[in-house]
């Protein structure tokens, strides 16, 4: 009864629409009542279940939907500073020799695919070039000269602001980046453990055949930035989905393997699994490429975070809860 | 709660990730001048060491090549010509005069002439040569096998660790002699070889004349060049900076294998 009367105190404030929860309560508590001689208290639950989530949707500002469990959100931000960390110190051993390659070594004959290199003019001016499949850019500034920390224009690959160190320093640049890559090899597992055993993978990822049906209207409504907020932003759409499952189980997965293909000792567990990819160097641009689409993947979920409720995403993140605006399906 | 003070919120919550992550760029760089953690970090090789140890047959083979995949020139690195007039004697006069000696924790002290390297049991190997600072290069290593050498002079029961005593001075003075180390298990890997040969000529001098070491599981740094001097100890921590290598000494890895 203690529930009851919390629903009649809250109901009063919700006005019309509350009461018709309180009908609905009230229909259910009869009909549970009249059960109760043969089922007691578990008829009177449902009945009461059942008015709460009406109280819920009919509840003007919407409701708070616990969308991520703890784990996930832990995990998640562990994420966000361990990709970050992988990606500025991969950049600092990337600058070490800033040159990609295509094959199973650096100087078979064939020039590199990508070069960042620097450029003294006649003058002393030092420009930065960015050679791509034989094609010249002037990148100064970014790509082959920028601004090192103490203010200098400096020839370096990626610019300091993007690395980490932000010195060049690859000696410490290693250490951050395989100390990140063991914590982050743990996290992954630990997430597949837990979407796994918590069924998050079965009910939350996995496309259901009525997601993929949709497949079409989901691209029109992305297209149109409409996204749903009322019932339907309980699921994730079949886009997400999608690109959850390919980071998850594509991308990173491979982003780890083409790692372990740049290491001589890994490359001896079964001599020649490398050539599969193309051979070391090509390993070692399959990595950059994918740390790049890893990269593509982050703003675009930011983006979509931005676009679609902002803080309410951030929140849910944070503490867990989602609000739902259940007449607001749609609508922006 | 009313819009005004969400929003005030919301735009506080904002400064706060913004400043957060100003900070911890910052910080990320004042910890890399700390001396502790850096050492945090470098649980991250201890790891790799292990796991690799553990995952790794001790006889595990690096993948070989075929003569289509030399390099048609072989990259130089590092030192390409060592600035010690002795070594440049030795240079002038062919390696003619040059000595390999072994010690530290042997039963029999040697020294051997490249004449008798050639005639210790060999091995040649088409191997890639991968650089710490990510280039790879492929090249065709005739050498004396490590663990045959030791074999030969014979270990002493507490024996851990081969040192390798180079030529080549890393400071403009004349000081800072590059060295190495490794393990007995990696030392007594068949693709363990002093090197004598590449590409089926002697070694040149910028790749390590007149004797370097190949070890084929493990990055370019370690592959020591103009080894002079082979030292067995049981710990490195007396011999230089301490860490196992001249550049471990800097900051590298002492575990090399990625």
């Amino acid at each position: 009864m203690e529930n009851f009367r919390r629903i009649m105190a809250r109901g009063s404030a919700y006005g019309r629409q509350a009461l018709l929860a309180l009908a609905e309560y009230g229909r259910s508590a009869l009909l549970g009542a009249g059960r109760l001689v043969r089922k007691s208290g578990a008829a009177l639950r449902s009945g009461l279940e059942r008015a709460r989530e009406a109280l819920r949707r009919a509840a003007p500002g919407g409701y708070l939907y616990y969308r991520h469990p703890l784990p996930v959100r832990i995990m998640h931000w562990c994420n966000v500073l361990l990709l970050a960390t992988l990606l500025m110190s991969g950049l600092n051993i990337f600058n070490a020799h800033p040159a990609l390659y295509w094959g199973r070594q650096s100087y078979d004959g064939a020039p590199p695919i990508l070069e960042v290199v620097g450029r003294q003019s006649g003058a002393g001016e030092l420009s930065g070039v960015t050679r791509l499949f034989g094609h010249d850019f002037t990148t100064t500034g970014f790509l082959g000269a920028s601004v090192d920390p103490s203010g200098e224009m400096a020839e370096r690959g990626f610019p300091s602001w993007l690395t980490l160190p932000d010195w060049q320093w690859l000696a410490m640049a290693r250490r951050w980046h395989f100390f990140a890559a063991w914590l982050f090899v743990v996290n992954g597992l630990a997430f597949v453990a837990f979407a796994v055993a918590s069924g998050h993978l079965r009910r939350d990822l996995l496309p259901t055949g009525r997601d993929l049906r949709a497949t079409g209207k989901t691209i029109v409504a992305h297209l149109r930035f409409r996204h749903p907020r009322g019932e339907a932003a309980r699921q994730y759409n079949v886009l997400q989905k999608g690109a959850y499952l390919a980071v998850i189980f594509c991308l990173l997965p491979l982003m780890i393997l083409m790692g372990l293909g740049m290491s001589p000792a890994m490359d001896a567990t079964s001599p020649g699994w490398v050539d599969a990819f193309g051979g070391r160097q090509s390993v070692r641009t399959i990595h950059f490429v994918v740390a790049w689409m890893l990269v593509l993947f982050v703003l675009v979920h930011v983006f979509m975070v931005i676009v679609s409720g902002f803080w309410n995403n951030l929140r849910s993140m944070i503490t867990g809860n989602y609000r739902i605006h259940p007449e607001a399906d749609h609508e922006q | 709660m009313s819009n005004e003070a969400r929003l005030s919120r919301r735009g506080l919550m904002a400064r706060l990730l913004a400043g957060a992550g100003v900070v911890a760029l910052a910080g990320c760089e004042k910890l890399s001048e700390t001396t502790w953690f850096p050492r945090v970090l470098g649980l991250g090789e201890k790891v790799t060491y292990g796991v690799h140890r553990l995952i790794l047959p001790r006889k595990a083979m690096a993948q070989e090549f075929t003569e289509a995949d030399l390099s048609p020139d072989f990259r130089g690195n590092g030192t390409l010509m060592p600035n010690n007039p002795a070594y440049q004697a030795l240079a002038a006069g062919s390696f003619a005069d040059y000595r390999l000696e072994v010690g530290g924790l042997v039963q029999r002290p040697a020294a051997f002439s490249l004449a008798e390297l050639r005639k210790l049991p060999s091995r040649a190997q088409i191997t890639r040569h991968d650089c710490v600072e990510g280039w790879s290069a492929i090249g065709l290593w005739k050498g004396a096998r490590l663990g045959a050498l030791l074999e030969a002079v014979g270990l002493k029961p507490e024996a851990r660790y081969v040192v390798f005593h180079c030529a080549d001075p890393m400071e403009d003075d004349g000081t800072s002699p590059y060295y190495e180390s490794v393990d007995l298990e990696d030392a007594f890997h068949p693709q363990t070889i002093l090197a004598y040969d590449l590409n089926g000529k002697p070694l040149p001098i910028r790749n390590g004349a007149p004797l370097r070491l190949r070890l084929e599981r493990q990055l370019g740094y370690k592959m020591a060049k103009y080894v002079m001097r082979l030292e067995v100890v049981a710990d490195l921590s007396r011999i230089a900076g301490g860490k196992g290598g001249y550049w471990e000494d800097q900051g590298y890895e002492w575990y090399a294998g990625i």
